[in-house]
């Protein structure tokens, strides 16, 4: 077994520094440096206060003083004289204070800058190691052993991915940085007290002792409250994902008070960790802010008396006190800092703990090649094939299996007999406990994934399909490599570039998710229209080629990406006119006609006459739309439509008044919901007594958008006549030529001669609405469709449009046989040496399964495949059988031999039937 | 035409003679006009029963099958009840029934129905009268029948 337990550093530290030893070098070189900045930030107060406020420089009776007299020396033990390096200038009193003061701002300001140059590279340097450790992670999780996933819950790895290793980057620049840093600082203050005094210098040094001793067992607690608190967040979030993949279970069972109650009592052991893990810290921080305090109380006492005294210049009590005020803040920083260290070395630890299962796939065997890997000649040959799961079940017991790389093998076998972990281990996906398997020459465990998942295709009974459309899932089957580089130029390159020395520079991978990542070669085509062609041949073989025409029928195209396409819809448009106009036909469709007033749609849809783009003008919203009063106003309509829009609020009160609310009629029939009925009853009253002339503004249009829904040949009431007819054209006319330009893109009119891209291809072949009340009137447009579909050679259009189809979030918005087919299309679209079918048909009834089975066996003639079913009756139309029981394969052989009385197969009930057939 | 022709043809049928008029408009709003041409077939025998027909317009055949083929048992026209009992008794079809000319029907579906009687007790009365009557009307036949 090729496995590896494939470790990580434990150690964060050591993880840091070994990935960022040059970044950390260099920020602490620039650190090093600041030390003297700040020093002298330090030192000049003392100066400005001695020297030039009380005049030690001017002592002497000097009108001037030196200022910027750099000397060194003379160091008379090595006999170097003393070396003028600036002779300085003469400056009197005040020259001399502005200049010391301008020198302090020129330090504070040149120390605040190095800070800033400091803070932007931990940030980078914090930054480039997040990446370089969630990506190390991330390539973990591709390599865990199958096995692996059953144990761990995919919210818990997200969150450790996401949210666990975030604290990470924002200590590891700090991790070597901080200490340096404010450890310096601290120290250079000290250095510098001392220098003052030793007396006051020691006592900052003993309370220091104190707080750097004491802080940190306060501590502990603290750190496993941290520990606690990341844990049971985890766990949360993975309960929370389990509710909702579970949302069905809970209904089903009425658990969901059971499941508030588990929430609750982890939400309330959550509470309990973080309050006392607040408790704790704001106590630490009293003790600490305590102990801090203390030491300038000491200053101004002893320091005081020793200024009093004369012992002691007030100058360099001043200057001292100014440096402790700056050590406070370093101390609680570095305290801060250990405690932060040692709380992301724990997060780190429970991380990688989670991230270094048994039995990693070796990261060579996924190492993407230039070449195609060539496949072994030959089939598979297993010897002495053992398996044993997790909990030690033994589920594979020595078997044994030869398959021929031509052979149509069906592995049948009694429950429990280890049939798909055979599967898994033939398709690599899980590797033997122990024994070998052999893939002509080539030992199976050695063999690149490169190798195995072009050749071999594996199709188990449940498919995961990523969340687009059904093309780019069976696409997904091709994109194993970049085949061609994305080009780039100008800018565009400079980035490309940037992107990859940053990729280089975190040990990311340079692969380019914008190259052109589709193996056309590996399905025998050349480009992505050839593709779609190959796609949509297989379709029938696995029957989907209905589902995906409805899809198709369903979908959109962008005109002006497919020009011709669009040119061939409308065509099919004609095709289905002329059809619609023979004798029996002609009253099933009612054309969208710009001259004339469609009977079969709402009164809103003849005044828009087009497909809404968004909001803007769905029906919901249209009550509102002052484009549309305008129109109707302008037009001379509203009065008309107000009248017709107060009969059908009298009928509807007179039909529904007596209903109880939440009758189904409500919905299936009224223009108003239950509860609306009383407010139509009301907005009656109002307008009667005031006519329709004089109702408030918003009575008008409520009652003119009551008849947006109605449909004259569905409802029936008789309030469309000829007149109205013509006076809602003249709306509609008005509305088209009336419309904003900023509205323009809200709605895209029918056009009969133009492709409407908002609508379906459906509804643009059609163009036009079923007439309400017609028997059967939906099958035979259906049937009208498909005909004419067919005989104009639109059909590969319709499916290509289909392919586009979402899938939804796991496949959810296909059926489980539709995702096993689209499962079985990227199986085959590659031209695989070996399919291995795990039990993927059974989702599919049985009659379907004899057929798609008859199908697979065409399509993988002369090539190798290996059909493992629960169904047994399928192996009667395979060559081969192989009959598993207890982890064994105790029988195999060409399926006639193996069909007869007394063999294990009868047993399952197989050469009966066969022999009865 | 309107729903108002509509609710006529409901008043003309014996099941809802007596059943109040608004219940009958919204009967009628509630139910679907439905068209079959020449040659169409309304109901097929051994479907289930999903709906019943009130002829507004045109005639129509009824066919039973037999071995020999179909056999026209009656011609309905105009304000004939077709499948009503098929969705009273929840049984298949137990004829096919044939449009001899272009149809126009009122489809009262199942659902629609037993909504209406169980909304409307004045309407599952009338059912039970009108039923008891044909009970007893075939009573009379049967014992006619015996004499």
């Amino acid at each position: 077994m090729s496995v590896r337990g494939a470790g990580m550093e434990h150690n964060l530290f050591r993880y840091i520094w070994r990935n960022s030893w040059r970044d950390q070098s260099v920020i602490l070189a620039i650190v090093a440096v600041s030390y003297i900045f700040y020093f002298i930030s330090l030192d000049l107060p003392k100066q400005i206060v001695n020297k030039a406020i009380q005049g030690e420089a001017f002592a002497a009776g000097n009108t001037t003083a030196k200022f910027l007299d750099l000397s060194i020396g003379p160091i008379e033990s090595i006999g170097l004289p003393e070396l003028t390096l600036l002779p300085g200038f003469d400056l009197d009193r005040i020259s001399y204070l502005v200049a010391l003061c301008f020198s302090f701002l020129f330090f504070v300001i040149l120390n605040g800058w190095v800070k800033q140059i400091v803070n932007t590279e931990k940030g980078r340097l914090g930054e480039r190691m997040l990446r370089r450790l969630r990506y190390e992670l991330y390539d973990r999780v591709l390599r865990f052993p199958l096995s692996h996933f059953r144990k761990v819950k995919q919210a818990e790895i997200a969150t450790m991915i996401k949210d666990e290793v975030e604290p990470l980057g924002g200590f590891i620049g700090d991790a070597y940085v901080t200490p340096a840093f404010l450890g310096g600082q601290a120290l250079t203050a000290l250095v510098f007290i001392m220098l003052q005094s030793v007396w006051l210098g020691l006592i900052s040094v003993v309370v220091l002792a104190v707080q750097l001793v004491v802080i940190p067992i306060l501590r502990r607690r603290i750190l496993e409250l941290g520990r606690q608190r990341q844990l049971t967040a985890r766990q949360l979030a993975g309960r929370i994902a389990e509710n909702v993949d579970g949302a069905v279970e809970i209904h089903a069972n009425d658990t969901s008070n059971y499941e508030r109650a588990d929430i609750v009592n982890r939400l309330e052991k959550i509470f309990l960790i973080r309050f006392e893990l607040y408790q704790r810290k704001y106590f630490v921080k009293y003790i600490n802010n305590m102990l801090s305090q203390v030491t300038p109380f000491l200053f101004y006492l002893i320091g005081g008396y020793l200024a009093l005294t004369g012992r002691f210049d007030v100058g360099s009590l001043v200057a001292v006190i100014a440096a402790y005020s700056n050590l406070p803040s370093p101390i609680k920083e570095l305290i801060d800092w250990q405690q932060q260290s040692q709380d992301v070395q724990i997060k780190y630890e429970q991380v990688i703990e989670q991230f270094t299962p048994d039995g990693m796939m070796p990261p060579e065997l996924q190492q993407p090649t230039d070449q195609v890997p060539a496949a072994p000649a030959g089939g598979f040959s297993a010897q002495s094939v053992a398996y044993y799961d997790e909990g030690g079940a033994r589920l594979l017991d020595n078997a044994a299996l030869e398959v021929g790389g031509r052979d149509h093998l069906a592995i049948v076998g009694f429950n429990g007999s280890g049939k798909e972990v055979l599967g898994l281990i033939l398709a690599r996906l899980t590797w033997p406990t122990t024994g070998t398997l052999r893939w002509g020459n080539a030992d199976m465990a050695t063999l690149p994934e490169g190798a195995i998942g072009r050749h071999i295709s594996y199709v188990a009974d449940e498919t995961y399909l990523f969340p687009l459309s059904i093309l780019d899932n069976v696409v997904y089957g091709l994109k194993h490599r970049p085949i061609a580089p994305a080009h780039y130029e100008g800018r565009a390159l400079m980035h490309y570039q940037r992107r990859i020395t940053e990729a280089r520079r975190t040990a990311n991978p340079t692969l380019d998710i914008y190259a052109q990542w589709i193996d056309f070669g590996a399905a025998g085509v050349d480009d992505l229209a050839g593709l779609k062609r190959r796609i949509i041949d297989l379709l029938p073989a696995v029957e989907l080629d209905d589902d995906v025409y409805q899809f198709g029928l369903r979908g959109r195209i962008d005109p002006d990406e497919q020009p011709d396409v669009a040119a061939r819809f409308l065509e099919a448009r004609a095709a289905i006119h002329r059809r619609l106009e023979e004798p029996g036909m002609s009253h099933l469709v009612e054309h969208f006609d710009p001259n004339r007033y469609n009977r079969n749609m709402t009164v809103a849809e003849n005044l828009l006459f087009g497909t809404p783009r968004g909001p803007v003008f769905d029906l919901a919203a249209l009550r509102d739309n002052k484009v549309l009063a305008n129109v109707i106003d302008a037009v001379g309509l509203k009065p008309a439509l107000m009248a017709m829009g107060a009969k059908i609020g009298e009928t509807m009160v007179e039909l529904f008044a007596d209903l109880p609310p939440g009758h189904p009629f409500f919905e299936q029939f009224s223009f108003v919901s239950a509860d609306d009925l009383p407010l139509v009853q009301q907005l009656l009253n109002r307008v009667q007594r005031s006519g329709l002339e004089n109702a408030a503004p918003a009575d008008q249009q409520r009652l003119v958008a009551i008849t947006f829904p109605y449909i004259e040949s569905r409802h029936r009431l008789g309030l469309i006549d000829a007149e109205l007819e013509a006076r809602l054209l003249a709306g509609r006319r008005s509305f088209a030529e009336t419309l904003p330009d900023e509205y323009q893109d809200y709605i895209e009119f029918f056009d009969p001669d133009r492709y409407n891209a908002a609508a379906t291809v459906q509804d643009n072949m059609l163009f036009g609405r079923l007439v309400y009340g017609q028997a059967q009137a939906a099958q035979r447009i259906h049937r009208l469709l498909l005909d004419v579909v067919t005989e104009i050679g639109l059909k590969s259009e319709v499916l290509a449009v289909g392919l586009e189809h979402g899938v939804g979030t796991g496949g959810r918005r296909l059926t489980q046989a539709q995702r096993q087919k689209v499962a079985l299309v990227r199986a085959l679209v590659r031209r695989p040496r070996i399919l291995i079918l795990n039990n993927a048909l059974a989702p599919l009834e049985s009659a379907a399964q004899t057929r798609l089975v008859k199908a697979l066996r065409q399509e993988m003639k002369d090539r190798c495949l290996i059909l493992i079913a629960d169904n047994a009756a399928l192996c009667s139309i395979m060559d081969r059988v192989a009959v598993m029981r207890d982890g064994r394969v105790i029988e195999q052989g060409p399926l006639d031999r193996l069909a007869r009385p007394g063999t294990a197969l009868s047993d399952l009930g197989i050469g009966l039937q066969m022999a009865a057939s | 035409m309107s729903i108002i022709d509509d609710v006529e043809a409901l008043k003309r049928m014996e099941l809802f003679a007596k059943v109040e008029p608004a219940k009958l408009k919204l009967m009628a709003f509630a139910a679907e006009r439905t068209q079959f041409r020449k040659g169409e077939e309304m109901v097929h025998q051994g479907d289930p029963a999903d709906a019943a027909y009130i002829i507004l317009e045109g005639r129509a055949d009824v066919l039973v099958e037999t071995p020999t083929g179909n056999l026209k048992v009656a011609e309905v026209g105009r304000d004939a009840f077709v499948g009503e009992i098929g969705i009273l008794c929840d049984v298949p079809r137990t004829a096919t029934v044939v449009a001899t000319e272009d149809l126009t029907t009122l489809k009262i579906t199942k659902d629609l129905f037993f909504r209406m009687v169980t909304d409307f007790p004045t309407i599952s009365i009338e059912v039970m009268r009108v039923l008891a009557q044909r009970l007893e009307h075939a009573n009379e036949l049967l014992a006619a029948t015996r004499h």
